[in-house]
């Protein structure tokens, strides 16, 4: 019996140490992974090797680390009783993607709203004044008169010629071929495309040889050379031609693919009846391929919204062709008041909440959730 | 319509796309060929001249915007000229580390993501993918002053780890939600049966979601390299102007500005910056288009 009894404590204090012993590893091995990656960044940071190793050093601990950091809260959830480690098992995958969208989306948008009614060092509550700024300011009135016009001619153009060259390359043979080559500057960044169309766009006095193609072009025709990206207000035109010719390769494929979706039964149906091609297309095409259309024009007009990158290297949003995104850069980099910046960075998210409620609409009606 | 009229409209067809493709295609060779071109030739006569009177093409732009700063030449005269490089290999290597990183990370957690969305049960589940697809389209302007504070207060801005941290928050939601899209169409038997023998949910991620989803998972890695490579705003915000760490988009747009109306060299370091993307992107166009066909809409 007493036996009985000292075995049964032994097994007890047993248990208790080693849930003890459990608890100190599944502390000591996610510590132990944490200083690794410290003193890694650390390293990185300070390390004046050549510039090459610290590129593959970087790469093999920020990816290994990211693994690693995984298979650790795995095994760190495992350690716990298994009910409890049941529940917490799902927040070993979801849980990492959640924080950081927390830390670089979520928290943000409440964190530039609250810094948009303070003034540039974020001290002294300004009430609307940011908004009233951003609402007021010549130079902003212009970005929004220079920004609406990107999100009409940008999307209108690059749907349009999508649309456009699907439709003849529909009807062609070497369609692959051709679609290849406007699909191409997809790839290309705005900055290349940048330079790329700065070229196009060169300018000399009257009297040298002109080395743009566009005013070389104009002089064979006997006309006056221009300096197109100083040109107002025609510029802001010659910056979204720019993303005309990066954009229509993504329309095009999309609504390729679509057409390729229309029966031919309708078309031919169409025909019958006597319709033209341009009445086939009008009639039939288009309004069945309506929803792709509508839904191309979003995305561009998003990125019509946030263009930044063709302006910040072309002109720097000199001679009238400012815009938000290259207005809000300003305000944080040259004039350091992030005041101002915060209060054009929620202009801008006012402005996608449309696409947004949309987009949570057609969510909610999806099965399975 | 008679075989007549449809030969002729055919014609029309391909003629009209002809002229367009000339019109994409034009602006691309034209930087291309004046890349190759000696400094004089660029800056007094047009790229096309070449077609039509004899001209010689050198490497010599190539050099000098890939040397450092003590890069020396020989110039047409056979005179030797000391001139300052662009350094750009040096971006070039920055931006493959940003890049690499950058598009491995966000996948790994994204992928984790889908899958515990997509397969696990746990409260919010619902809610927090709302948000997600909320995300979606939230521009990333919104993000950039509150981050460059919380970089600023721990030392993160100009490392790659706060920019590879800031595109894997800024990929994350259209990597989420396309990954969802796809690793929710696996079939539920095989699931059901691995996690009857017993399988832990992170070897059924590792060896069932993972190579399951290889095609999903490359179309949103072109989506991300080439999202990165091209960035220029990020890499502007968090890095940093140092030579030390800035990229490739960063380095030519500094060109730009100091560098104007030097032709010859713009025009290599352009072609520079869009070499790996190209490659990538022929390589790889089929997942992309996958891709694109799936929805994209990024903030």
């Amino acid at each position: 019996m007493a036996e009985e009894a000292t075995s049964k404590n032994r097994a007890l204090a047993h248990g208790g140490l080693a849930t003890l012993g459990r608890l100190a590893v599944s502390i000591f091995v996610p510590l132990v992974t944490f200083v690794v990656l410290w003193g890694g960044f650390i390293f990185l940071k300070e390390s004046k090797a050549p510039p090459a190793l610290i590129a593959i050093i970087a790469i093999v601990w920020g990816v290994g680390g990211v693994a690693l950091l995984f298979w650790v809260a795995d095994w760190t959830v495992n350690r716990f009783p298994p009910a409890i480690a049941k529940r917490l098992q799902p927040f070993v995958f979801v849980g990492p993607a959640l924080i950081i969208l927390a830390w670089y989306l979520f928290l943000p948008t409440l964190r530039s709203l609250y810094l948009s009614f303070f003034d540039a060092q974020s001290r002294n509550f300004v009430g609307l004044a940011n908004f009233v700024y951003a609402f007021t300011d010549p130079k902003m009135l212009e970005s929004f008169v220079n920004n609406l016009l990107w999100i009409i001619l940008g999307t209108g153009g690059s749907v349009g010629m999508g649309l456009l060259i699907a439709l003849l390359a529909d009807r062609s043979r070497a369609e692959k071929a051709f679609k290849s080559i406007i699909f191409t500057p997809m790839a290309i960044s705005f900055v290349g495309a940048g330079v790329i169309w700065r070229f196009v766009y060169a300018y000399k006095p009257v009297g040298e040889s002109q080395i743009g193609l566009l005013n070389a072009l104009l002089t064979l025709f006997g006309a006056e050379p221009q300096a197109w990206i100083t040109l107002r207000p025609w510029n802001n035109i010659f910056l979204i031609a720019i993303l005309v010719w990066l954009q229509t390769g993504y329309a095009m494929v999309i609504i390729s693919a679509a057409l390729k979706g229309v029966p031919s039964s309708i078309i031919e149906a169409g025909r019958i009846d006597g319709a033209g091609e341009l009445r086939v297309i009008g009639s039939i095409i288009i309004p069945y391929i309506f929803t792709t259309l509508v839904t191309v024009s979003t995305t561009i007009i998003i990125i019509s919204l946030k263009i930044f990158d063709i302006v910040y290297t072309m002109t720097g949003g000199q001679y009238g062709t400012e815009v938000i995104a290259s207005m809000q850069y300003k305000q944080m980099f040259n004039y350091y008041d992030f005041g101002k910046g915060s209060a054009i960075a929620i202009v801008l998210v006012l402005a996608v909440t449309p696409v947004m409620w949309y987009n949570l609409r057609q969510f909610s009606k999806q099965e399975g959730f | 319509m008679s075989i007549k009229t449809e030969q002729r409209w055919l014609r029309l067809v391909n003629a009209s796309l002809i002229v367009l493709v000339l019109l994409w295609a034009i602006p691309i060779i034209g930087l291309f060929i004046s890349s190759l071109r000696a400094k004089s030739d660029v800056l007094n006569s047009g790229w096309w001249t070449i077609l039509y009177t004899k001209s010689r093409l050198t490497f010599a732009n190539y050099k000098q915007v890939l040397g450092g700063s003590k890069y020396t030449f020989v110039d047409s005269a056979g005179r030797t000229v000391r001139a300052s490089g662009d350094n750009l290999s040096r971006a070039f290597i920055n931006s493959l580390t940003v890049t690499i990183p950058s598009v491995i990370i966000p996948l790994l957690i994204a992928s984790a993501a889908a899958f515990g969305f997509a397969w696990l049960i746990f409260p919010g589940r619902k809610a927090f993918f709302t948000a997600v697809v909320a995300m979606l389209v939230v521009p990333l302007q919104i993000a950039l002053i509150p981050i460059l504070r919380d970089y600023q207060k721990i030392g993160l801005t100009g490392s790659y780890l706060g920019i590879w941290l800031a595109h894997t928050g800024f990929g994350l939601p259209l990597g989420i939600y396309l990954l969802y899209n796809y690793v929710s169409t696996i079939p539920r038997d095989i699931f059901e049966s691995a996690f009857l023998d017993g399988a832990k949910p992170l070897v059924v991620f590792a060896r069932l979601v993972l190579p399951l989803s290889v095609p999903a998972i490359a179309s949103l890695a072109i989506f991300q390299f080439l999202w990165v490579w091209n960035d220029l705003l990020v890499a502007l915000v968090f890095l940093g102007g140092t030579s030390d760490v800035a990229v490739l988009t960063q380095r030519l747009a500094t060109m730009v500005g100091s560098r104007g109306q030097d032709w010859h060299l713009l025009t290599a370091g352009a072609f520079i910056v869009m070499v790996i993307p190209l490659i990538v992107f022929f390589a790889l166009q089929r997942y992309f288009v996958q891709g694109l066909m799936a929805g994209s809409v990024k903030g």
